[in-house]
């Protein structure tokens, strides 16, 4: 009953902040385009500007959630999982009927930085325009150019399945009203060239916090940018990125944070999960410049406050003994009783954020599900790592989790077998 | 073939449980560790598990169709979908060459108890197939001893009656597939559930043939149009 009330006044305070800002008029055609460059077809057909745009979509990983597992690339498709409900990426293949072929580079424009669809409708920020509003007109133009370019594909995009009230999209006016503000790229003219650059990819294209920040209830990212956060339905924890003290990278060379990004494999740890992906579709074909740039902007982020020591209502020390057991007989023959792990085959453990972020979470999913770090150019035939799922049953996963938690000089907290057992039936994409 | 099998006759001990960074050999089995904890170092599969296929002997060009299907969403199975999900194709490639090579022994899988009459219809599914309902003989494409056939189609021997059954029902449910037109959607489309119980416990309790290798390219004339075939250039 309670909940039926706070939803009533929602959606009543929802409607009528809608309506106050949907009449103050807000529309599409009222947002100004910028000064892009020449947007005749013969411009926009210039393969340096189309090879161009190819470059800047992948830094934004834009087939990432615009392709669907063994589709067309861009054609759309792939379902992106949020915690209001499932939001498919369209097709942005030049198709005029089911692409993005009517559209202007006007209309590419005010979705990329405003988030605003073609017809004026609000788009989900599932589509991080929080972060492409930053993207400079000239690369949009560049990116428009490089799309245009690809063969057209019929392909509908299916409707978001949103539960009410999240499916009107009216309701996005109050959202942005509260959490988004269209920006620009300001270059910091106390920086080096280098860190701007790194600053406008990750903050921009690269759209990193939308996955490395918290979310609150509302789905807007909170919080310190870049400090980490659980990435909703998905169930993986992108960690910290500050490479300070008390930071997720802490420790981290520049060098560090090239390699995992071009390779897959760093000597501080390995790319997985969704990072995988990341790698295998975008930062793999950044040029060393630019991964060096993004190295560059990550060392500047400030130090974390250190996190309080863990405390635990259970024995911790018969936990994390009894994990060592299981450690020594699956675990240390790749990554060592000394958890270094071996260089450039299998990730240190002692020290690495993937161990040692808050919630546990990578750590359990990544001893039930092993697998593959991504396949790179500088690393075609990646060591493996088997899955546990069927080996080792909630309560061993727990102690050897919680192990590798505890021990060298990791001060994590204890995971129970309960938090394992909720990530056997996760889905994977 | 015999760098293979000195490859892994030196792989284990290779590991010292001594202070140190451990050894690790520079083999494509020490790399693929991934799957070879449910598929058998020698992809011999996991008799005990009454589950994980065997791999080992089978055509490479099955094997590595059945990666890129599992990465492309056409076969649904959440662990090998996420394993495989970044493999290149010249990896996967070589992971199915070295599963395809491999040459070990057979291992029994247990088969639920059924009647007499049951492996009866399972055989006659298996080597004749039921005129009357459209259903072709398994041998009709797997070969005629059902090891399989070069360069796409794979051995149907020494499987576990757990994985038979279940892949003839994830065809059913859409969960397998393979390119169009999917050939074996159609022939477990036109299989009752008795049907799939006995040809499953059929298969996985018979006898072994002799020779278990895979038939050579083109030596049969598949019944029904199988896209998966045509792409594999081995006629339908």
């Amino acid at each position: 009953m309670k909940r039926f009330v706070v939803v009533l006044v929602l959606v009543v305070v929802v409607a009528a902040i809608g309506g106050w800002l949907w009449l103050a008029d807000p529309r599409a055609d009222h947002v100004a385009v910028p000064e892009a460059g020449d947007l005749s077809a013969a411009a926009l057909g210039d393969p340096a500007l189309v090879a161009r745009g190819a470059y800047l979509a992948a830094a934004g990983d834009c087939a990432g959630c615009h392709s669907v597992r063994g589709g067309r690339p861009y054609a759309g498709g792939r379902s992106v999982p949020t915690p209001f409900g499932n939001i498919p990426g369209p097709n942005l293949t030049p198709d005029p009927e089911t692409g993005i072929g009517r559209w202007s580079f006007a209309d590419f424009w005010r979705a990329l930085h405003h988030g605003q669809r073609a017809d004026g409708q609000w788009l989900y920020p599932a589509f991080p325009f929080t972060s492409y509003t930053k993207v400079t007109p000239e690369d949009a133009r560049a990116i428009f150019a490089y799309l245009r370019s690809l063969p057209a594909v019929r392909q509908a995009t299916g409707a978001a399945k949103l539960s009410f009230p999240y499916n009107l999209r009216s309701t996005l006016a109050v959202w942005r009203a509260r959490y988004f503000r269209s920006g620009a790229s300001q270059p910091d003219a106390g920086q080096s060239a280098a860190w701007n650059r790194g600053a406008y990819l990750v903050q921009g294209l690269g759209h990193c916090n939308e996955c490395h920040a918290p979310r609150n209830a509302w789905g807007a990212t909170t919080g310190a940018q870049l400090s980490g956060g659980e990435i909703p339905r998905q169930d993986w924890y992108a960690p910290d990125l500050s490479m300070q003290e008390n930071g997720g990278l802490q420790g981290w060379t520049a060098q560090d944070v090239v390699d995992l990004l071009k390779t897959g494999h760093a000597a501080k740890g390995a790319a997985f999960g969704p990072m995988a992906d990341v790698v295998a579709d975008s930062t793999q074909y950044l040029t060393d410049a630019d991964l060096g740039a993004i190295a560059t902007y990550l060392a500047s982020l400030p130090p974390r406050q250190p996190r309080e020591a863990p405390r635990s209502a259970f024995n911790v020390k018969r936990i994390t003994a009894a994990g060592e057991k299981v450690y020594r007989q699956h675990c240390a023959d790749c990554h060592g009783r000394d958890g270094r792990g071996v260089a450039g085959v299998y990730p240190p453990l002692d020290g690495n954020s993937a161990v040692t972020e808050p919630t546990g979470i990578n750590a359990v999913r990544t001893v039930l599900l092993g697998g593959f770090p991504p396949v790179t150019a500088g690393n075609p035939r990646p060591y493996s790592m088997p899955p546990y799922a069927q080996q080792l049953n909630d309560s061993d996963v727990a102690l050897v989790v919680s192990y590798i938690r505890q021990a060298w000089g990791n001060k994590a907290s204890i995971v129970r077998p309960e938090q394992v057992g909720k990530y056997r039936h996760t889905p994977i994409d | 073939m015999a760098a293979v099998f000195l490859a892994v006759a030196m792989a284990p001990g290779a590991f010292g449980q001594d202070a140190g960074a451990p050894q690790v050999p520079d083999t494509l089995q020490q790399r693929i560790a991934a799957c070879t904890t449910c598929h058998g170092v020698h992809g011999e599969g996991t008799p005990g598990s009454k589950y994980f296929p065997r791999l080992a002997g089978k055509p490479a060009g099955y094997l590595a169709r059945q990666i890129q299907n599992f990465q492309d969403g056409l076969r649904k199975y959440p662990p090998m979908e996420y394993t495989v999900r970044n493999l290149s194709p010249a990896y996967m490639h070589e992971i199915a060459d070295y599963f395809s090579a491999q040459e070990v022994p057979y291992a029994r899988s247990p088969v639920p108890p059924v009647t007499a009459a049951t492996l009866q219809r399972g055989e006659q599914l298996a080597r004749d197939g039921d005129p009357q309902r459209k259903i072709p003989a398994c041998a009709s494409c797997h070969g005629i001893e059902l090891t399989g056939v070069e360069p796409a189609i794979p051995g149907l021997v020494g499987l576990p009656y757990d994985y038979i059954s279940s892949q003839l029902g994830a065809w059913r449910t859409h969960t397998r597939a393979m390119r169009k037109p999917d050939c074996m959607a159609v022939v477990a489309g036109r299989l009752q559930e008795s049907d799939i119980t006995a040809v499953a416990a059929w298969l996985a309790s018979r006898t072994l043939p002799a020779h278990v290798r895979p038939q050579p390219v083109g030596t049969v004339k598949p019944p029904l149009p199988c896209g998966v075939l045509e792409a594999a250039g081995a006629g339908a």
